[in-house]
């Protein structure tokens, strides 16, 4: 039996009645999968799947200080950030530990917060301890709202099926807002699957009126669009090399050694920049990798990767990739073993090791 | 749930069908295989290893989890399903029939009779779910 101290998005009851089988994630009852986690992989990939991420932190930010606030708690500069765009950043500890990977949205009022379910707590009680003495304010709205992601190649051309809006111009980490009578409803052209989409948040009483147009009914479902759980959005973020908190991303070491070089900016000043300064210069000790495995079988987090006899590192993440067709995984090693083409080993399930090889990250590119 | 009545079943979700040769043919249930969600990877035991009852007889992977498999009867491996290598995913297909596991030369059948039926394996899924 499921806890009951679980919260339940305003899509559960959908969830259920379309027949998904419910886990535990982060607090949160969410859908695991509704017919397979490899189907709703290739859906994605092929046409349009759509996922429900409410269980994702939704936080508002108002005042004059809210973009300097978050400016100095994120690794991304945020100081030239452009109304109707958003940046995906960490937030860090002191000591360049990160606290979570975050997108931050501005709008032409306030800033957005997306943050992790699992650090929602954690990051609210973060945020509002920087912001004192700061005209700054947090409202959490993540029960207030829901959150809907449509992934695939197909999500721009059936979106005007539920939307008068032209969404082929909205740019790629850009996001338009629309007025639903006195409610509004952000559309962002983003996601987590490594596929063009969009994710759409909208008040929690707005639910009954785009879940049908998104899902269809029980017994007219959606011809094309089709719900995906949280499975086959994690083997469709490994594929992409996305980074999960938890996995690849933890308070033990820091974006650069996590591979998010590239929403860090160490000339600017933030909360963590100084360990990273000097990691930068000093040359990193250990990297994120990517890793093609020989065989079938699946690395799951903190499987020992070894060259020779020497434990070199860990497994961060790793799947079977549908796409692909052959087991991959993520790992973070010492640097003199992150070369592409280095002859790694993993130790499976059953001590058993499987050949491993050094590759570059992503593992899948969607076609432009 | 699907549990069909002529055949044995384990707490750790295992079936066993004995033929009128003493051969018991094993696998998991439809339930755990819906559990461990799309099935990627089997290992088998090999063609004419001895077993005994309990021992570990190989694993099934899935996308989300790795199990290992038991048997309940003691035993020689008489037949493996060489068809999961490449299709481990008729585990999920059909867990009671294209989806088995190994075939077994029992050394006692007796071993079985301590197993659950399939209304008590309904129930203990019930209970346990």
């Amino acid at each position: 039996m499921m806890p009951s101290s679980l919260l339940h998005t305003p899509l559960y009851d959908l969830h259920v009645a379309m027949g998904a089988r419910m886990v535990e994630f982060a607090g949160w009852e969410m859908p695991i999968q509704f017919t397979g986690i490899i189907e709703e992989h290739h859906h994605t990939r092929t046409a349009c799947s759509v996922f429900d991420v409410s269980h994702m932190g939704r936080l508002t930010l108002t005042g004059k200080d809210a973009g300097s606030l978050l400016d100095h708690l994120c690794t991304r500069n945020l100081k030239d950030a452009e109304i109707g765009r958003s940046y995906y950043s960490h937030v860090c500890r002191e000591d360049g530990g990160i606290l979570d990977d975050v997108i931050v949205s501005r709008f032409e009022e306030h800033w957005g917060v997306i943050c992790n379910a699992s650090n929602r707590n954690k990051i609210v009680a973060w945020i509002e301890r920087h912001a004192a003495g700061k005209d700054a304010r947090l409202r959490d709205d993540t029960q207030a709202t829901a959150m809907v992601a449509c992934q695939g190649p197909k999500t721009i051309e059936l979106s005007k099926e539920f939307t008068e809006d032209d969404l082929s111009s909205l740019k790629r980490y850009h996001f338009r807002v629309r007025a639903a009578g006195p409610l509004r409803i952000t559309v962002y052209r983003s996601g987590y699957t490594g596929e063009d989409g969009l994710e759409i948040v909208l008040p929690s009483v707005l639910v009954n009126v785009l879940a049908p147009k998104l899902f269809g009914t029980r017994e007219r479902p959606h011809p094309v669009i089709k719900p995906a759980g949280l499975g086959a959005r994690d083997t469709l973020r490994i594929e992409a090399a996305m980074p999960l908190y938890g996995h690849e991303l933890s308070e033990e070491w820091d974006s650069l050694t996590a591979g998010q070089a590239w929403c860090v900016d160490l000339t600017k000043d933030f909360i963590g920049v100084e360990p990273m300064r000097k990691l930068a210069e000093r040359g990193l000790p250990r990297k994120l990798i990517g890793l093609d495995l020989e065989g079938r079988r699946i690395a799951r987090q903190h499987f020992a990767v070894f060259s020779g006899e020497r434990k070199v590192g860990e497994v961060t993440s790793g799947t079977l990739s549908p796409t692909l067709g052959k087991s991959i995984a993520m790992s973070i090693v010492g640097t003199e073993y992150s070369d592409e083409g280095t002859a790694l080993e993993v130790e499976v399930a059953g001590g058993k090791r499987t050949g491993a090889k050094v590759v570059a990250l992503p593992f899948y590119k969607r076609p432009k | 749930m699907k549990a069909p009545v002529d055949r044995k079943y384990t707490e750790t979700h295992e079936w066993f069908l004995v033929d009128d040769h003493g051969v018991v043919t094993m696998g998991i249930t439809q339930y755990a295989a819906d559990e461990l969600t799309d099935i990627t990877y089997v290992d088998l035991p090999e063609v004419g290893a001895k077993l005994n009852a309990g021992d570990a007889i190989g694993e099934v992977e899935s996308v989300k989890a790795t199990s290992e498999i038991f048997t309940a009867v003691g035993g020689k491996v008489v037949e493996v399903n060489t068809n999961l290598t490449d299709h481990p995913e008729l585990i999920n297909d059909d867990a009671f029939e294209e989806g088995w596991l190994a075939k077994i030369k029992a050394d006692s059948v007796e071993q079985l009779s301590a197993l659950m039926d399939a209304k008590e394996y309904k129930a203990f899924v019930r209970n346990a779910g």
